[in-house]
């Protein structure tokens, strides 16, 4: 697919409308808008409320480790089923999921290339029923924090200048001009980005279809904001959704090897007290 | 069941980029709008004919989206 750095994590709307009845196969839908599975979905698909089922809802935190197995268990998700993601908003919560999967192990995770929109813009089946599903053994691994942004790490790389960080969210967001995206509740006492940050917003790496752009596109969009991958690189956006999508592309299409998403984003760092703010479109590319 | 006579388009709703998408599920013509950039949808209704599910979700993202703070900076 396009010269991507592992193509084998993204398929196509052809390969799981093939692979519907597959056994070996198990299709999630994770939506940012929890309701769009219950309006319909792809026949034999799951749902994943991602405010619910994949956050520790008592603290902030991704879920933890037993929850997760249960999770898999009751999905009907054994450790060797090759699991696609699918969902609204070009796959911003699927992206989000397959990161949480890639912290606990799980081998075979993919993406549906063009997400829910591409599915219906294509006019393919969808059912409303939820599938009946037997529950499996699952055994997560440890998690692998390699791949998940701390705030001592982001404040480190921030003051030495040791990493490239890319800030995904609007440019009306990064610059401080608004607090929140249009139409949503305000989540920080303070606007801006982290100093230092390129803004690269996480929809420039998709297409009309909500299909992701080229490898060479990619690598042209992200050079051009100065992030080349020889740092580290950290990214991030507000809740940390937008930036797992735009980690997926750094990380799976583009090849780069120390990708980690920031989830603290900015509802961490807007709000810490003391915490450097740089405002305005200054630094918003190189 | 497939989506049927499925569309999209751009409009601009108390002065913020909206983008309104609708498609008929079976008897049902369902509407979104959502806010272009990042791209959350701020409404979802349903309605009998597209006019009314798009009428009811282009009045509910629009109070949403009027409540929006521009910062000066």
């Amino acid at each position: 697919m396009a010269d991507y750095a592992h193509p084998e994590v993204l398929v196509s709307t052809d390969y799981v409308a093939q692979n519907l009845n597959s056994p070996a196969v198990r299709i999630i839908e994770v939506d940012v808008d929890t309701k769009a599975y219950d309006e319909g979905h792809v026949p034999g698909s799951i749902g994943w409320a991602w405010n619910t089922q994949l956050c520790d809802t008592v603290r902030r935190d991704i879920i933890p480790k037993p929850a997760f197995e249960a999770l898999m268990a009751a999905s009907g998700i054994s450790n060797i089923t090759t699991v696609v993601l699918y969902g609204d908003n070009n796959n911003w919560f699927a992206a989000w999921a397959l990161w949480q999967l890639k912290i606990y192990g799980h081998k075979d995770a993919r993406i549906m290339n063009g997400g829910r929109k591409k599915w219906l813009a294509e006019g393919r089946e969808l059912a409303k029923d939820v599938p009946a599903v037997t529950t499996v053994g699952y055994t997560a691994k440890e998690p692998d924090f390699s791949i998940r942004a701390y705030l001592p790490a982001v404040q480190q790389a921030m003051a030495s200048g040791s990493a490239e960080m890319v800030d995904v969210r609007s440019p009306q967001e990064f610059t401080g001009e608004i607090l929140s995206p249009p139409g949503l509740p305000e989540t920080c006492q303070r606007g801006g980005h982290i100093p230092g940050a390129r803004n690269i917003p996480w929809a420039q790496a998709c297409n009309e279809d909500g299909t992701f752009k080229t490898a060479g596109q990619l690598h042209e969009l992200y050079a051009k904001a100065g992030i080349t991958g020889t740092k580290p690189v950290i990214a991030y956006c507000r809740i940390g959704e937008r930036s797992s999508h735009s980690w997926f592309v750094l990380k799976y299409l583009m090849g780069l090897q120390n990708v980690t998403n920031y989830d603290g984003s900015w509802t961490e760092w807007g709000n810490l007290v003391g915490a450097p703010v740089e405002r305005g479109a200054a630094a918003a590319s190189a | 069941m497939k989506a049927e006579e499925y569309s999209t388009r751009e409009v601009e709703l108390a002065g913020w980029k909206a983008r309104v998408t609708s498609y008929k599920l079976g008897d049902t013509y369902h509407c979104s709008v959502d806010n272009v950039s990042p791209g959350a949808v701020v409404a979802r209704t349903e309605g009998k004919t597209r006019e009314e599910a798009e009428n009811a979700a282009v009045e509910k993202a629009t109070r949403y989206l009027e409540q929006t703070r521009k910062v000066s900076i």
